[in-house]
């Protein structure tokens, strides 16, 4: 209870929703890092998983290679790319790009695979040449699963860039770790909970885009029934 | 229209899919090649299209080598019909049958349209055209298959087991359907099956492949089931081989004996006395047949004769274009033993019997006509 009044008390104090250090501020500085980890992250990934996917060749290096980035301790990485290119924006977004980039890749890779192989044949065997197949065929059916990698990666970076905030970013990770430094809980524990409210609705905006992007045909059959 | 010369596949891992191929497709004609799995017969078909390239020989398309064609362009112009239809789940039905037209560079307001059209050509309401593949039905998708295939109007359609994945009365209707859309387009047709049955009934002629990628016996329908090259197409072609080959023989000329019938509606006691040896046909306004009374059935029934108190009656044997086969099948399937005979309208002209039908067989092959 005592924990909770805290918490509102700190929300509703006008002061943390002004200036260059308020919740806005810090909302559009760590949304910003997310876009721009999520869009290199898509940038690399979903051509190598569309590639390795459409010609089926390196497959196993990839899943491989995608696991284990993906196993890497969220701050270990932050740390090593820290001190190897030193504190800055730079850095950091390359330590959440390489978090980003296994899941995307993998769902693109995974997407690609699971086409039905006499779609794919259908798609030649029309005249299609290699890349229209891959753009026309492949990709919009195996827009599910990739719109799927593409959305964890957004979750897990709006998560980590929390943690970049000690390796020198700005966003919502600077009442945590500021707040830690202080011993001013009620600012770490708001911090918190506004990622998280964050990643509530980033994710309520990928379903939304999920629903534009993926064709209707692909959805499980609800509507019309075939009838004989 | 299309010449297999010589032309043999062998895959990396030294399997030989087709040996030695020479086959010469008729241009206008459906040629189906069938054979047990493992025979080549698919192989063979998809080399039309380069979906597979020969290891050597030569394959000549209208008098062209493909091998000279640049692959994509080459499929463009050939259509082609798979296992399963292979529609595109994420593309409407119509998106779906444009997909070739498209490709060739047609514009979209054109390529609906034509699209369109193609759904009424294969005998789909326009407004399927709207729906995506999942929401119809395999009959219903296979034929969206053929529509796509024939967009662009190409001279050569390549078929793939297209009909396989369907159940057995669908599958015939569809087998129909492909029958009357050649009669009006006059394809060259490369059809591919397991199924002999199939291959008899559409095939103008019929390849009979045998394991290892060889070619059996090459031949009219007729011919494979009158005179087998061997003991494999014999055995391939299958049981009730002579009752099948009555199928190629005209039945003109058979007697055509009188039915009694009666009009659905008519009163009991009036049927009775319309009774031949205790059977009537029983047909309704436009004098198509409905089934049989007997006397039998008459007698435990009063008032009219409704459809509640018919016997279903056996296939009926079309004077006009019926084959010895349909009317003898006619006279075993029919309940009173007596064939029932329609003319092209489907209207009742009379009955056959099973003792006619062999009279007239046995007066064809006095005749020569019946292959020995």
């Amino acid at each position: 209870m005592d924990f909770v009044s805290l918490l509102i008390g700190w929300l509703s104090d006008a002061a943390h929703w002004a200036g260059s250090d308020g919740v806005p501020v810090r909302v559009l500085e760590h949304l910003e890092y997310t876009v721009i980890s999520l869009l290199i992250a898509v940038v690399i990934g979903f051509p190598l998983g569309a590639l390795v996917g459409h010609t089926g060749r390196g497959g196993l290096l990839l899943v491989g290679a995608a696991n284990g980035l993906r196993a890497l301790p969220t701050l270990g990485v932050l740390t090593i790319v820290v001190l190897l290119a030193g504190i800055g924006v730079v850095p950091a977004i390359a330590g959440l790009v390489l978090l980003a980039v296994p899941p995307v890749m993998a769902g693109t890779y995974a997407g690609i695979r699971a086409v039905e192989p006499i779609i794919v044949d259908a798609a030649r065997g029309v005249g299609m040449r290699e890349w229209k197949v891959l753009a026309s065929v492949e990709v919009p059916n195996a827009m599910p699963l990739i719109f799927g990698g593409v959305r964890s990666a957004a979750l897990q970076v709006v998560a980590t860039a929390t943690v970049a905030a000690y390796v020198g970013l700005g966003g919502l990770g600077r009442y945590v770790f500021d707040g830690l430094a202080i011993r001013d809980y009620a600012q770490v524990a708001s911090g918190a909970l506004v990622v998280a409210v964050l990643a509530v609705v980033v994710d309520l905006v990928f379903i939304g885009l999920q629903r534009l992007v993926v064709s209707p045909g692909l959805a499980p059959a609800k509507s019309g029934k075939a009838s004989a | 229209m299309i010449e297999f010369q010589a032309v043999t596949k062998r895959f990396d891992d030294g399997t030989v899919a087709v040996d030695e191929l020479n086959l010469s497709v008729d241009p206008g004609r459906i040629t189906v090649f069938v054979g047990p799995s493992g025979c080549g017969k698919t192989t063979s078909l998809r080399m039309v299209n380069r979906m597979i390239d020969a290891s050597s020989g030569t394959i000549l398309v209208d008098g062209k080598d493909i091998r000279q064609s640049d692959p994509p362009l080459l499929r463009r112009g050939i259509g082609y019909v798979i296992q399963q239809a292979g529609l595109f789940p994420h593309r409407t039905v119509l998106d779906n049958v444009a997909t070739v037209p498209l490709l060739s560079g047609w514009d979209r307001r054109k390529a609906r349209s034509r699209a369109a059209e193609l759904l009424e050509i294969v005998g789909l309401p326009s407004e399927l055209g709207k729906r995506y593949p999942a929401q119809l039905s395999g009959g219903q998708q296979q034929r969206v298959g053929v529509a796509r295939a024939l967009a662009v109007d190409p001279p050569v359609l390549l078929m793939d087991e297209p009909f396989s994945a369907v159940d057995p009365v669908v599958r015939e209707g569809l087998q129909d359907e492909l029958l009357r859309l050649q009669d009006e387009l006059d394809k060259t047709i490369v059809f591919v099956t397991h199924d002999i049955d199939e291959a008899i009934k559409l095939g103008d002629k019929v390849a009979v492949f045998r394991t290892g990628g060889k070619l059996a016996q090459y031949d009219k329908p007729s011919e494979l089931l009158a005179r087998p090259a061997d003991d494999f197409v014999a055995s391939f072609v299958g049981r009730d081989r002579g009752y099948r080959a009555l199928g190629f023989l005209s039945a003109d000329g058979l007697p055509v004996g009188e039915l009694a019938s009666v009009v659905l509606g008519t009163p009991v006691d009036q049927a009775r006395a319309a009774l031949r040896q205790g059977w009537a046909v029983v047909v309704d306004e436009r004098k198509h047949p409905v089934g049989w009374v007997s006397a039998d059935r008459l007698s435990t029934v009063d008032g009219l004769v409704t459809e509640d108190v018919l016997l279903s009656g056996g296939s009926l044997y079309d004077v006009d274009s019926g084959s010895l086969r349909s009317a003898l099948d006619s006279a075993l399937s029919s309940p009173s033993a007596l064939g029932v005979a329609v003319d092209g309208t489907g209207a009742l002209v009379g009955s056959v019997t099973a003792d006619e039908v062999l009279r007239a067989l046995a007066s064809a092959r006095d005749a020569g006509e019946v292959p020995q």
